[in-house]
């Protein structure tokens, strides 16, 4: 043992370093107050440019943002003191940009009945704002309640039983409600609920949980082949399940987005947690294979392609969506038409699965991009979470939330651009929809927890004296 | 409302857009440059002298070499890694002779330092049930219940 060389007083000058790592909620603060800012200008300008006069609530809907970023804010302040100060600020900027977006169709909707001589529809932007508030609130309980994410990991299985039941609810005859075609909706009383949102979380905790247990040996390698190393055939066994029950969500509830998104998670988590590429391969071939059963045995997945490839021959039709949306993107061009001056209208359900069309038709590529940018932020800050956390459990579930939200934006982006066949899922954070919203909260408080243990500073004090050294 | 403000409006929200953005990756960058909180609360300030480790290679990873978590690699960052059978330690390990909190490794001055807390087997280094903080030098195995760990590069 050598000599112990430490003198006294760097070690002083470590305890008093520990004292003040930075949290950055300041930082948070006036990110979140710029958010608020960008949220309200789009309102304004909304107004003046649809009615030719400043919205008349506009102080008190601008006290009511206040009052719930900031309460959103403070319970940061209280119970995370040291999480993430970047991902409340990014994901209240999309929430905001999405209402002020689903405003502005309201007045479309609004001028469009007035032109017929129809009722008037009630605005849509009342019951987000309410799911907003909602969201907010869930976003505090579960900081307040989940002090620790390393506890969930308790619940694995029981987060599986849920995530499946939500998932297959749809199905139960008396409860499911088939809306455009796709069977992913439960309607109990007056209230219609979008299950696969909450499903996402729950999954995304039982993969966590599931494949902290089982990497080990699910990263064993029997031999390999073109350096890639080929896992044993039994341990084929859970990938072969999330593709069986992502084909099961495909065939029943005829919905592609959510298939596609949970079966893409679960490989990446599979990857993540056993550093093997060989399961992206073997996910990739599975996926291939599923596609191609898919197109060959369902209607509704062949009519997906084959708008997607030859979206003019429908434009009139099938396609009239994706070509509409098309055309409202070129009418944003570069730049955009300015918040109320285009015909984001025109898209059929502009106000959930188009509304990033809407969006890029008013704000431009310019805006686009720039929103896009934001949803780069919250993901590049959920990966980077993972990395900081040190339990294994935590990253896995910070790798899942990113790579979920990650998945979704490419899906739905992909679709409204034409990229990839057009599937159907909700954009994160600014399309309409209460289970989506609630649900994209209750994850970035996830995020935020993990971040928080991640950053905190040890406890029990940071460093010991070396004086009993050797 | 004009079309001229009407226009100003329009590039004076994409500008404001723009600054979130570029406000929010500015003030990202500085938290990537900034060393984890992790970092900063252990690395001692110093200024002038060098710590003591040239010629010495510092240890990146922790490796069981034996026991049922053989062949498991944890990367070792600045912060403090704690072992034991419970859920709430860096690293869990599966050993019937493991205690629930069994050690605690830390790290000063580029090396690691080995403690144990209260374990009821003890953590032994080579042949020796250590007593208090020990240097813990690559290579050397560090044995915990069942499990033998090994700094490595």
């Amino acid at each position: 043992m050598s000599a112990p060389t430490a003198a006294p007083e760097p070690l002083a000058e470590t305890e008093d370093t520990a004292v003040h790592v930075p949290n950055r909620r300041n930082v948070e603060l006036g990110l979140l107050a710029l958010a608020l800012i960008i949220g309200m200008f789009a309102y304004a300008n909304v107004d003046l440019a649809v009615l030719g006069d400043l919205p008349p609530n506009f102080l008190a809907v601008g006290a009511v943002f206040i009052v719930l970023l900031g309460g959103a804010h403070l319970a940061v302040r209280y119970l995370a003191p040291y999480a993430d100060p970047f991902l409340l600020p990014a994901a209240a900027l999309l929430n905001l940009l999405g209402l002020a977006m689903i405003h502005r169709l309201d007045l479309a909707d609004e001028q469009r009945a007035a032109r017929q001589e129809i009722g008037t529809p009630s605005p849509d932007v009342v019951p987000q704002l309410t799911w907003t508030a909602l969201a907010l609130a869930l976003f505090v309980a579960i900081l307040f309640f989940v002090h620790d994410h390393r506890r969930l990991q308790k619940y694995t299985y029981t987060a599986m039983v849920l995530g499946v039941l939500l998932l297959l609810s749809p199905l139960i005859p008396g409860l499911g409600t088939t809306v455009n075609g796709a069977n992913l909706w439960i309607r109990l009383g007056p209230l219609s609920f979008q299950p696969s949102e909450l499903a996402k979380i729950m999954l995304t905790i039982f993969f966590a949980g599931y494949l902290v247990v089982t990497r080990d040996s699910l990263a064993l390698v029997r031999r390999k082949v073109l350096g890639l190393g080929i896992p044993r055939g039994r341990d084929l066994g859970p990938i072969l399940v999330a593709w069986g029950v992502s084909m099961a969500v495909l065939v029943f509830q005829r919905d592609l987005g959510t298939a596609l998104m949970f079966f893409g998670l679960f490989v990446v988590l599979l990857y993540v947690s056993t550093q093997r590429r060989s399961w992206l391969v073997i996910g990739a071939i599975l996926f291939v294979v599923g596609a191609i059963l898919g197109y060959f045995a369902f209607g509704h997945v062949r009519l997906r392609v084959e708008v997607w490839l030859d979206t003019w021959t429908y434009a009139s039709d099938q396609g009239y969506q994706i070509a509409q949306s098309l055309f409202g993107l070129a009418n944003g061009g570069m730049l955009g038409t300015g918040w109320g001056q285009g015909y984001p209208q025109f898209v059929p359900f502009a106000k959930t699965d188009f509304i990033t069309a809407a969006l890029g038709e008013e704000l431009g590529v310019t805006g686009l991009m720039a929103i896009l940018t934001v949803y780069g932020i919250i993901i590049e800050r959920g990966l980077r979470t993972a990395i900081a956390v040190r339990d294994p459990f935590g990253k896995l579930l910070a790798v899942g939330f990113a790579t979920v939200i990650g998945l979704q934006l490419f899906v739905v982006i992909g679709g409204v651009t034409r990229l990839i066949p057009l599937t159907g899922l909700t954009t994160p954070f600014l399309s309409y929809g209460g289970s989506a919203l609630v649900a994209n909260w209750m994850m970035i408080a996830l995020l935020m927890r993990i971040s928080d243990r991640a950053r905190r500073p040890l406890p029990d004090g940071t460093i010991d004296p070396t004086g009993g050294l050797g | 409302m004009s079309e001229l403000a009407l226009t100003l409006l329009r590039f004076g929200f994409l500008a404001l857009l723009w600054c979130f953005v570029l406000i929010t990756v500015s003030a990202l960058r500085r938290d990537l440059q900034a060393p984890d909180t992790a970092a900063i609360a252990t690395a001692p300030m110093r200024t002038g002298r060098k710590p003591a480790r040239s010629g010495r290679i510092r240890p990146r990873n922790l490796v069981v070499t034996q026991g049922s978590l053989q062949g498991t690699v944890l990367p070792l960052g600045s912060a403090p890694v704690t072992i034991g059978r419970a859920a709430d330690n860096t690293l869990v390990v599966d050993d019937d002779y493991a205690s629930s909190h069994h050690a605690r490794l830390y790290q000063t001055e580029g090396r690691w330092i080995v403690e144990d807390v209260g374990s009821t087997n003890g953590t032994w280094i080579e042949r020796n049930r250590i007593t208090g903080p020990t240097l813990l030098e690559p290579g050397a195995p560090l044995r915990v219940g069942r499990t033998i760990f090994e700094l490595r590069k």
